[in-house]
């Protein structure tokens, strides 16, 4: 049994320990830090990334700050890295706290809102720039510029030529993709064979933004939406009308005719390598290990026309400015330095993501016109439908990954998406 | 006094006896032996999973899933994983900063709410069961509802070196979590069943209360000790919602919240499921080994006190 002595002597220890600790906010490193940028009369600029344990593109962010660095006398960026899965988290707590960061890096789907909540400043005087920027790279909101991005992502088919061969499935192109019935078809030979556990992934098991990321494009590609883009007030008509409908009936189906699982493991890229399913619906960042497993047999077919043509989500990584910035010249100065085409070029590279301009794609083994990444640039440029840029996005996007996980465990898909489409036009009415 | 101890070590030898002398039927052993296998089957599989899987690649974990070779150490084993880990994150400062944060929480938490708990159980004073309820009600409020007030609560407070707001430093992750209704009840509780007598005896010899509490009550308490040294450490430990609001710094983040560098939906690598296996193992074993010597100490608390999970 521990004595009291001995429980005395650790708690002194300890205590000890924590007046060592105490006394310099971020364990002593930020104290430095600021007092480095105080001796050499820098303005210290605060910024936050998403990046912590994704050694590359943290590399490649860091080397665009040291640039900047080298390259002023007035300001000086310190960078902080936090694990993306819980970096949302970590920023509406800092703006709850008051104590955002100068510049932060802000998926695109959430810059309305977070805009509209007033965590973000409009970039100002970047428009020939960003000119220049694929359009899902950009994020605007009311009619203003709060972020720009260095690279997108696309959806695709991920699949092997030689399956497509063995059960005579037509080769699709990006001005000929497979229709409905030819999907289905394709679906229902493969599921025949019994080769497969599955013949589709869709990465159902996937939770949060992947839902109305992956799978809005499905919907508005069967001629839906998940909200009416004239004026972002309702998903009336949108969401549950008969397209809506459709799609629904036609996800459901897709679950209980066994041709995807309702619930796929905690990642479908391994599976479709270890051949447990035939086609995969996944995002072009499953293009490194997919091609290193297959090799050239691998294809990264497009989306499906569903009857109103293929659709790919857009938006991904965006840098803005806060409004609690102290000194937002300087963090404009930042971004519009950060802008360069060989920056954009550096970060997409090291990522392997698709550039945000041409000039940078040409710089990007790989993504140059011809190259083995350039189809996926042809997908985000030809198929694009952004996220709704409406501040209740958090909300429909929920709304959306709840409805379409009841369908898709046998709710009625009217039923469903009519309430839904009441929760979304209740939550949007506070944004009017 | 030492008559008093004698009767009390007496008690307890004459509730052993009782529970030694309660014969089981015969029948009831290899059955309750059953279910004891099914239980170390049902809570050690996953922990085997875990601990198997962190020597295999990400494509053999799934390839294995839903056979018995998810749970055996076949395929091509290796310590890559535990050296991506090293790579990944900065595991030595997470772990460093974990250990101080759960040792000084729980260090400061028994010091502070044993003596809560003195002064509520053998101190006489006007309100005594009303401060006591008003404690034992904040049980029933969950920190969650708590966190977004409290974040606002600690950014206002004057900090040591004369700024305002403790965000981004160790305090922020001890000091909130030192006072706990649930360890001032265990040992108040567990104060309630020594006898009063002792501090009667004691205040004749000249001792005051400090003393009764240092010398006398504390010494008899090791179980209670034991328990609210565990069920502070496990949650401190564990936590992870908090440091995510309060830290911004890598330097003074806890090992929870490095859970998540290893899920990355784009980039070359994708979720490192290997990696995340090595890292839960790394951050289990101390919590284990902890658990392991304090088992004791801790199941005989909770069958003194009566304390239920």
């Amino acid at each position: 049994m521990i004595s009291l002595k001995k429980l005395g002597v650790v708690g002194i220890a300890a205590a000890l320990s924590l007046s060592f600790a105490a006394c310099s906010k971020g364990g002593g490193a930020q104290a430095t830090s600021n007092s480095t940028a105080a001796a050499s009369g820098l303005v210290e600029l605060s910024m936050w990334t998403h990046n912590a344990g994704n050694k590359e593109e943290l590399a490649a962010v860091t080397s665009v700050v040291n640039d900047f660095n080298a390259s002023q006398t007035k300001y000086q960026v310190k960078l902080q890295a936090f694990p993306q899965d819980s970096y949302n988290q970590s920023v509406t707590a800092a703006a709850a706290a008051k104590k955002l960061p100068c510049i932060l890096d802000i998926d695109q789907p959430n810059v309305a809102n977070w805009a509209w909540a007033g965590y973000l400043a409009p970039i100002e005087g970047m428009d020939d720039v960003l000119g220049k920027f694929l359009p899902s790279t950009v994020a605007k909101y009311n009619g203003k510029t709060y972020a720009y991005g260095y690279y997108d992502v696309s959806l695709t088919w991920v699949t092997r030529k030689s399956i497509l061969k063995k059960y005579g499935i037509r080769t699709p192109t990006i001005d000929q993709p497979w229709t409905a019935d030819e999907f289905m078809a394709a679906m229902k030979k493969v599921k025949d064979s019994g080769d497969f556990q599955y013949p589709a992934d869709l990465a159902t098991g996937w939770t949060g933004e992947w839902w109305p990321y992956g799978f809005s494009p499905l919907l508005q590609s069967f001629g839906g939406d998940l909200i009416n883009r004239t004026d972002f007030k309702s998903a009336q008509g949108s969401l549950n009308g008969d397209a809506a409908i459709k799609w629904a009936n036609w996800f459901n189906q897709m679950g209980k005719d066994g041709y995807m699982a309702k619930k796929s493991s905690s990642d479908p890229s391994q599976d479709f390598m270890n051949g447990k399913t035939a086609f995969l619906w996944n995002g072009s960042w499953t293009a490194v290990p997919t091609r290193k497993k297959f090799g050239d047999d691998i294809l990264f077919a497009p989306p499906v026309d569903f009857g109103n043509g293929p659709k790919v989500g857009g938006g991904s990584w965006t840098w803005g400015m806060s409004t609690g910035c102290a000194d937002a010249a300087g963090a404009a100065e930042y971004l519009k330095f950060a802008a360069a085409d060989k920056y954009v070029a550096k970060v997409a590279q090291d990522t392997n993501n698709i550039p945000a301009t041409d000039a940078a794609a040409a710089l990007v083994p790989g993504f140059e016109e011809g190259g083995q990444n350039d189809i996926f640039r042809q997908y985000s440029k030809k198929f694009t439908v952004l996220r709704p840029e409406t501040p209740g996005y958090p909300f429909v996007a929920t709304t959306f990954e709840k409805a379409a996980k009841d369908i898709l465990n046998g709710a009625d898909p009217k039923a469903t998406l009519d309430q839904a489409v009441a929760d979304i036009d209740s939550n949007q009415q506070q944004y009017s | 006094m030492s008559d008093t101890l004698s009767h009390v070590a007496d008690s307890h030898a004459d509730a052993t006896v009782a529970v030694a002398g309660t014969k089981a039927k015969p029948w009831l052993g290899p059955l309750v032996m059953l279910l004891r296998v099914v239980l170390c089957l049902v809570f050690g599989l996953p922990l085997v999973f875990l601990i198997v899987s962190s020597f295999k690649p990400d494509n053999e974990i799934f390839a294995a899933l839903g056979t018995i070779n998810a749970f055996l150490p076949v395929g091509s084993l290796s310590l890559d994983n535990y050296s991506g880990v090293i790579d990944r994150v900065p595991f030595a400062t997470f772990m460093m900063n974990s250990v101080l944060i759960s040792v000084v929480t729980v260090a400061l938490g028994l010091l502070v709410n044993s003596m809560a708990a003195f002064a509520l159980s053998r101190m006489e004073f006007r309100g005594q069961k009303l401060i006591l309820g008003v404690i034992l009600a904040t049980l029933i409020v969950p920190f969650e509802t708590m966190a977004l007030p409290l974040l606002w609560w600690v950014n206002q407070l004057p900090y040591f070196d004369g700024s305002i707001g403790w965000l981004d430093t160790y305090e922020v992750q001890i000091i909130p979590f030192v006072a706990n209704a649930f360890s001032i009840y265990l040992f108040y509780q567990y104060f309630d069943s020594i006898p009063k007598e002792l501090d009667e005896a004691a205040k004749v010899d000249g001792a005051g209360w400090f003393r009764i509490y240092r010398s006398i009550v504390m010494p008899l308490s090791g179980p209670a000790i034991a328990t609210v040294a565990i069920l502070t450490f496990l949650p401190a430990w564990n936590s992870y919602l908090w440091p995510l609001m309060v830290t911004q710094s890598e330097a003074i983040r806890p090992v929870m919240v490095g859970m998540d560098y290893f899920k990355q939906m784009t980039g070359s690598t994708g979720t490192a499921w290997g990696q995340i296996m090595a890292y839960a193992s790394m951050i289990t074993v101390p919590v284990l080994a902890l658990f392991i010597a304090f088992q004791r100490a801790f199941i005989n608390s909770i069958a003194s006190s009566g304390v239920k999970g």
